[in-house]
């Protein structure tokens, strides 16, 4: 039964930090690359931490920046002051 | 880095604050008269509060974020008007994906806007209506961004001119409205089940995410900028989409069978809408991504497969009929295509044979069915349109009563016996095109029998009148022009001089 959780982003400047970020804090998540755009999927979870934005674009990054590149999401959704996380409860 | 300025609330706080402590207990009129609707569909809530908000944006975040991507968007929008952006598409085959995608699904953001906006005054629990308003409003933002972007394409390309005439009138473009239209006549939790969570959710992730990506590979950016666009706002709505559900299912058990019903129902409707962009995608992409079936395998059967896998706990099963669904997969954009070729003087696109690179990209993609059963149709038809007896089909088909799609899909054991419902009621026959059809029409009958189906009302002449072309006209088209085959017709005609141009520059 698969478990994925999945969120998509816009394959540009803005995101690309992010995507970088992922790819740190999730070492299982693997990158589908499609014209414009980058779908990461994830097994059970997936977290995009507030802190490690920041360290790799070098100011205050707030989480909810993140609405600017999202495409589309799957998992239940927590989001906080410091992170956003997607998770299914299987 | 320096030490960050601590907000002086968390974001859950900040989103109570502005959802929190709003609504109140009428006194002069019972709450039930102030909110008629909210429990006449069976659904129990016991515990407004219970309702989780799922993304938290305040308003000032939100007229923050929205204001930037639409300074974004309006600046791609701008500099692919002044650049002459048509020119750079793979096609101009291409822009019939778009005269479909304006006639077909962008009446539906309105339709969604006005459907948000009903449901969000209908709730007593504050935090479903703040989320309701807010989706209204995201929904206005496409409907605009939507027009505004493909306006351009008008300037140079027929069938674009009428889009919400079309949308109210022409036969094909009834199964999306109808949809809609269902949705938006239904109670207010049965609406959310429809809109935010069997179609936000569960589906429109295959229109606007691989079909948007196509977009972009096809040179369209304006397209792509205004799908992404729409599409973070819908990251949002399909959170609401499963939140609602998971509310429905934690206040009371009794929901449970209720909301299991409007699942099976919404899904079978939804993808039964699809066809359309199944067709898009395998056949009105000159270059594709991916294919109907891999867009199908990695949205439903995937990601569709882990949602209804959480769900599970509560009780609830995946949709009934997912398995025709996805053996569906194989056949939808094949079988519909081939409609629309049979029809193509009846819409305002136009339809073609693939070239046979296009052929070989779908026998690769489809190696059990497409040379089995496709492909030699094409062929034949390919032949025919060069011997100079391009196929129009002249009788009318009869539609199904409830996706009111032409009832040309076959069983999908047998591909080559036509899948065939009936049910009565009242002493009339009702025909419907596929068991999940039949059961939605079993269920509520007195719903469907006023299903306003454009082939019955063109014979009761209410449609312009008795010739197809007093219809077309009803429809506002531009006879020659929006309708007919796309060889020789005057896109082909203006796109090959503007080639030529190229070639001689």
């Amino acid at each position: 039964m698969s478990r994925t959780v999945s969120i998509t982003l816009q394959n540009n400047d803005d995101a690309r930090p992010i995507i970088e970020a992922i790819k740190k804090d999730n070492p299982k998540a693997t990158f589908n690359l499609y014209p414009a755009m980058v779908k990461i999927d994830c097994d059970g979870r997936l977290i995009v931490k507030q802190e490690t934005v920041e360290e790799l674009l070098g100011r205050e990054w707030d989480v909810q920046e993140l609405h600017l590149s999202i495409i589309s999401i799957a998992g239940n959704v927590d989001e906080e002051d410091e992170y956003f996380e997607l998770s299914w409860n299987i | 880095m320096a030490e960050k300025r601590k907000k002086k609330m968390g974001i859950k706080q900040r989103y109570s604050m502005l959802t929190r402590g709003l609504g109140w207990d009428t006194t002069y009129q019972p709450m039930d008269k102030v909110f008629p609707y909210d429990n006449y569909e069976g659904i129990i809530i016991h515990d407004w509060e219970g309702w989780e908000d799922p993304f938290r944006l305040t308003m000032d975040a939100y007229w923050k974020f929205q204001s930037e991507k639409e300074k974004k968007l309006y600046a791609v929008i701008d500099s692919f008007a002044q650049n002459n952006g048509h020119l750079g598409i793979t096609d101009a085959r291409y822009v019939n994906a778009i005269k479909l995608f304006l006639t077909g699904v962008s009446p539906l953001e309105y339709q969604a806007a006005r459907g948000f906006t009903h449901v969000g005054r209908q709730f007593r629990g504050v935090g479903p209506r703040v989320a309701c308003q807010m989706q209204a409003i995201d929904e206005l933002r496409h409907v605009q961004t939507q027009v505004h972007s493909m306006s351009h394409y008008n300037k140079y390309f027929d069938g674009l001119h009428s889009a919400p005439h079309m949308h109210d009138r022409v036969w094909y473009l009834s199964v999306p409205k109808s949809f809609f239209d269902d949705a938006r006549t239904a109670g207010p939790f049965e609406f959310l089940t429809s809109i935010s969570f069997a179609f936000e959710y569960v589906l429109t992730n295959l229109l606007f995410v691989p079909f948007m990506s196509g977009a972009a590979f096809n040179g369209d950016m304006a397209t792509v900028t205004f799908g992404f666009s729409a599409q973070s706002d819908e990251a949002r709505h399909m959170t609401l989409g499963l939140e609602v559900i998971k509310f429905m299912l934690e206040q009371d058990e009794r929901n449970i069978p209720i909301v299991q019903r409007w699942m099976d129902k919404w899904f079978w409707r939804g993808t039964r809408m699809l066809t359309l962009v199944a067709m898009m995608m395998d056949y009105m992409l000159p270059k594709r991504v991916m294919s109907w079936r891999e867009a199908w395998d990695i949205y439903f059967t995937e990601a569709g497969g882990a949602l209804f896998a959480d769900l599970a706990r509560y009780g609830i099963k995946p949709p009934k009929y997912a398995d025709i669904a996805t053996k569906e997969a194989e056949h939808l954009s094949h079988q519909a295509w081939h409609i629309f070729y049979n029809y193509t003087h009846a819409a305002a696109f136009h339809t073609w044979v693939p070239e046979k690179e296009e052929l070989d990209w779908l026998s690769e993609k489809y190696p059990d069915t497409f040379d089995k059963y496709y492909r030699p149709r094409l062929e034949y038809l390919d032949k025919e349109e060069k011997a100079g007896r391009r196929f129009y089909n002249d009788t009318l088909p009869m539609l199904c009563q409830v996706c009111q799609i032409p009832m040309g899909f076959t069983d999908m054991d047998d591909p080559k016996t036509i899948s065939f419902e009936v049910s009565e009621y009242k002493d009339d026959k009702y025909h419907t095109c596929s068991l999940g059809c039949k059961d939605i029409f079993d269920y509520e009958p007195e719903k469907y029998v006023q299903a306003w189906l454009p082939v019955h009302q063109i014979y009761q002449g209410n449609c312009g009148g008795t010739e197809i072309e007093d219809v077309l006209k009803w429809y506002n088209f531009n006879m020659g022009a929006d309708n007919m085959e796309y060889k020789g017709s005057p896109d082909q005609k203006l796109w090959d001089e503007w080639q030529a141009h190229r070639k001689k520059a």
